[in-house]
């Protein structure tokens, strides 16, 4: 068998991560209309000026066009053939009724079994040890005064904080996926760290366990008020319950004076098969603000799933002397198609801003860094490294690059490297003249090149981005 | 004996390289393979190492009484099989001790043995790196990238050390080293000699056979051994060069 061929087992082991529930479900008819969102509104017992919110959303939506500028190539989605309402009624009640291999994926990630039924949707028994953990969790960031909660709760008890920040990074009438997601948005994550709090530990939505059906029109709302710090960590690297196949998530970050916000996401979903055929579409609008001087934002995003990924997480340095920073991996495999990468806006001075993208592709995959970095004109002394690399599997795959550069200001200083490698049959080779495997060889070249991000990764989820890689890349060997 | 060649053929692409090649490697013994460019000296450790270029079309390689011609890479590293290369590839973000460490312990559960934890690893590792002239902090640079042409030749030799192999085959290991890196590494290489183990030194250079003592000289012209004698070859293949070598038949 020649080198490619066994390369191409090797990176496209199929997803067997996907299963299908029966959920009797309360569902909305398909289609989107005013009523609609009203009904959505109502079941979810919101506010009016909620309700009033999402259908002033909804009309600018309607004006808009799905942006084609990405280098993705899909078939129109039709919007008014999906059900924007669907809550389960019924969970799997325990795990003999969860796909086998889902749970094989779990043991190879060394999920322990509280939390894998937490995963696969199962209904959890309060007197399980985990959920007294979370529990526990959620008393003591109370008392810090640390409030994680799901925004559906937040808008009920929290109204004055989501008035004042929810659309106020990304407007409703930022881009197509934004505002439908204004619209539509199911639940999500609010997050609030008081003044000079270090929030203690790291926040997962893995953890947030009573809006678990959130996945497809996901809202995020994350504000570090002065001197605060808090590490959230988006997903997890198991296989997630999910039916959806279009994704339109928005996450807003507000870091205030002196506050720093580490936003890490490892995303898992259904790749599609060889042809494409089935996979998500996961468009998503994540942006940050560093609204006070010397505040901080981190985006580190490990990409494994999707058949189509659109994702710019971006900074918006307006304090001075912030700071912003984007690490990213993004892997496709199959027919996979991942246009991902970030903006970096410096309108503070001394501000500054690192990217390192890198992009793995292999098969059929197309993996495109696109990249804005923008310099104001009152953004004396700004500063911004690039990085984007690419490494190549096989001869059929494709990675491409589309850095911009908007500089306003003569004192700004720009960096841009970027690199194209391939996996060569010579690397393998020495590997495997050592006695390492064909498989493990590919995995410890992958590894290597990933290095940098995963370093930036919080260490748990470390571990757990370099087990899925490897599950990733599993397969039979001639 | 650990290995026989019997009338072996091999190609890379359309061109036959190895043209019947007969060749006997001892236990204990040091061989050296000597001919003229383009005799065929790489393309029989190649073809040794299973290299994903090299196809065989005709004859066997028997190792330890076991036929490895149609064995992959490491199935035959793992037999105990070793080749320093020439030119040693660059892997980025790969540290030299998680790859050495792999490597290892990837033969030490072939062979069915505990695998060394990282203490272990590294006092061994430091020991033969310190041995071989090298500075510790090379087991945590990434592997082989931004060595020079004497610290990759010397990590070659380390990774023999480590894997204390049963058949070493040593491809030009002398090219491009100074005195003391060449000194170096025959240390490394007289270090794991015993009665157990091969060597097979492939060499253009008889300044290497000067630190390492051989057995038996063979020398290669046209894809096959014309000649095999003793260590005093060295001496009428310096003299008169490989023009004067008439085959043995």
């Amino acid at each position: 068998m020649s080198e490619e061929k066994k390369i191409n087992e090797i990176v496209s082991k199929d997803y067997d991560l996907g299963f299908t529930v029966d959920i009797e479900e309360d569902t909305a008819p398909p289609g989107l209309n005013e009523d609609i969102i009203r009904f959505l509104s109502k079941k979810k017992g919101e506010p009016e000026w909620m309700t009033n919110m999402r259908i002033q959303a909804f009309h600018i939506w309607r004006k808009m066009e799905e942006p084609n500028w990405a280098h993705l190539k899909y078939e129109p989605v039709d919007y008014q053939s999906i059900s924007y309402y669907a809550a389960p009624k019924k969970r799997p009640k325990s795990l003999d009724e969860v796909d086998p291999e889902i749970l094989r994926a779990y043991e190879k990630l060394g999920i322990p079994l509280e939390e894998q039924k937490m995963l696969a949707g199962v209904a959890v028994d309060a007197v399980f040890d985990s959920v007294s953990v979370v529990t526990t969790f959620k008393e003591q960031l109370k008392e810090m005064g640390i409030i994680f909660c799901s925004i559906s709760e937040a808008i009920r008890d929290y109204p004055e904080l989501v008035q004042k920040y929810l659309f106020s990074v990304v407007p409703m009438s930022d881009n197509f996926f934004a505002a439908l997601n204004s619209a539509v948005f199911t639940d999500g994550t609010f997050v609030y760290v008081p003044k000079g709090v270090r929030c203690p530990m790291e926040l997962s939505t893995y953890f947030r366990i009573n809006a678990q059906n959130t996945g497809q029109f996901e809202r995020t709302l994350i504000v570090a008020d002065e001197g605060s710090y808090v590490s959230y960590n988006e997903g997890c690297s198991a296989p997630t319950r999910d039916e959806n196949q279009l994704h339109a998530a928005v996450v807003e970050l507000i870091a205030m004076k002196d506050a720093e916000i580490k936003y890490s996401t490892i995303q898992n979903w259904y790749p599609g098969d060889e042809e494409g055929r089935g996979g998500i579409y996961n468009f998503v609008t994540k942006r940050g603000i560093c609204a006070g001087e010397n505040s901080k934002i981190s985006w580190t995003q490990v990409e494994t799933g999707s058949a189509i990924t659109w994702k710019y997480p971006s900074c918006v340095l307006k304090g001075d002397n912030s700071v912003g920073e984007f690490y990213s991996v993004a892997i496709t495999t199959k027919a996979q198609q991942a246009d991902t990468g970030t903006k970096m806006i410096h309108i503070g001075k001394n501000t500054s801003s690192t990217i390192v993208s890198k992009g793995i592709s292999a098969m059929k995959g197309q993996n495109s860094y696109r990249g804005l970095v923008k310099i104001q004109a009152s953004a004396e002394g700004a500063r911004n490294f690039s990085e984007c690399d690419s490494l190549l599997i096989g001869d059929k795959c494709g990675a491409h690059t589309f850095p911009y550069l908007e500089s306003r200001n003569a004192s700004a200083q720009i960096e841009h490297e970027a690199t194209t490698s391939k996996i060569s049959d010579e690397q393998l080779f020495y590997l495997r003249q050592r006695g390492i495997d064909e498989e493990d060889a590919v995995s410890m070249i992958v590894h290597g090149f990933c290095k940098e991000v995963f370093g930036q990764l919080p260490m748990e989820f470390a571990t757990e981005a370099k087990d899925l890689l490897n599950l990733t890349l599993e397969g039979s060997v001639g | 004996m650990m290995m026989q060649i019997k009338n072996l053929r091999s190609k890379i692409g359309d061109k036959e390289i190895l043209k019947g090649l007969d060749l006997e490697l001892q236990k204990g013994k040091v061989h050296v393979i000597m001919g003229p460019n383009g005799a065929g000296k790489s393309t029989l450790s190649k073809t040794i190492t299973g290299h994903y270029e090299v196809e065989v079309t005709e004859g066997d390689i028997v190792y330890k009484g076991e036929s490895i011609v149609d064995m992959e890479p490491e199935e035959r590293a793992l037999r105990g099989i070793f080749m320093s290369f020439q030119n040693p590839i660059e892997v980025p973000g790969v540290t030299n001790a998680y790859f050495l460490r792999t490597a290892v312990n990837a033969k030490r559960e072939y062979e069915g043995k505990k695998p060394l934890n990282a203490a272990e690893f590294l006092k061994l590792a430091r020991e033969y790196a310190n041995f071989l002239g090298m500075k510790p902090e090379m087991l945590n640079r990434s592997l082989n990238v931004g060595f020079s042409g004497g610290e990759k030749k010397r990590n070659e030799i380390l990774q023999m050390l480590m894997l204390e192999p049963d058949l070493i085959i040593l491809d030009e290991i002398d090219s491009g080293l100074d005195i003391d890196a060449l000194k170096a590494v025959s240390e490394g290489i007289n270090r794991l000699r015993s009665e157990e183990r091969t060597y097979l030194i492939i060499t253009h250079y008889n300044r290497i056979l000067e630190y390492v003592k051989p057995d038996f000289i063979h020398v290669l012209k046209d894809g096959r051994v014309v000649k095999t004698g003793g260590a005093d070859l060295v001496g009428v293949l310096e003299e008169h060069g490989y023009k004067a070598i008439e085959e043995e038949r």
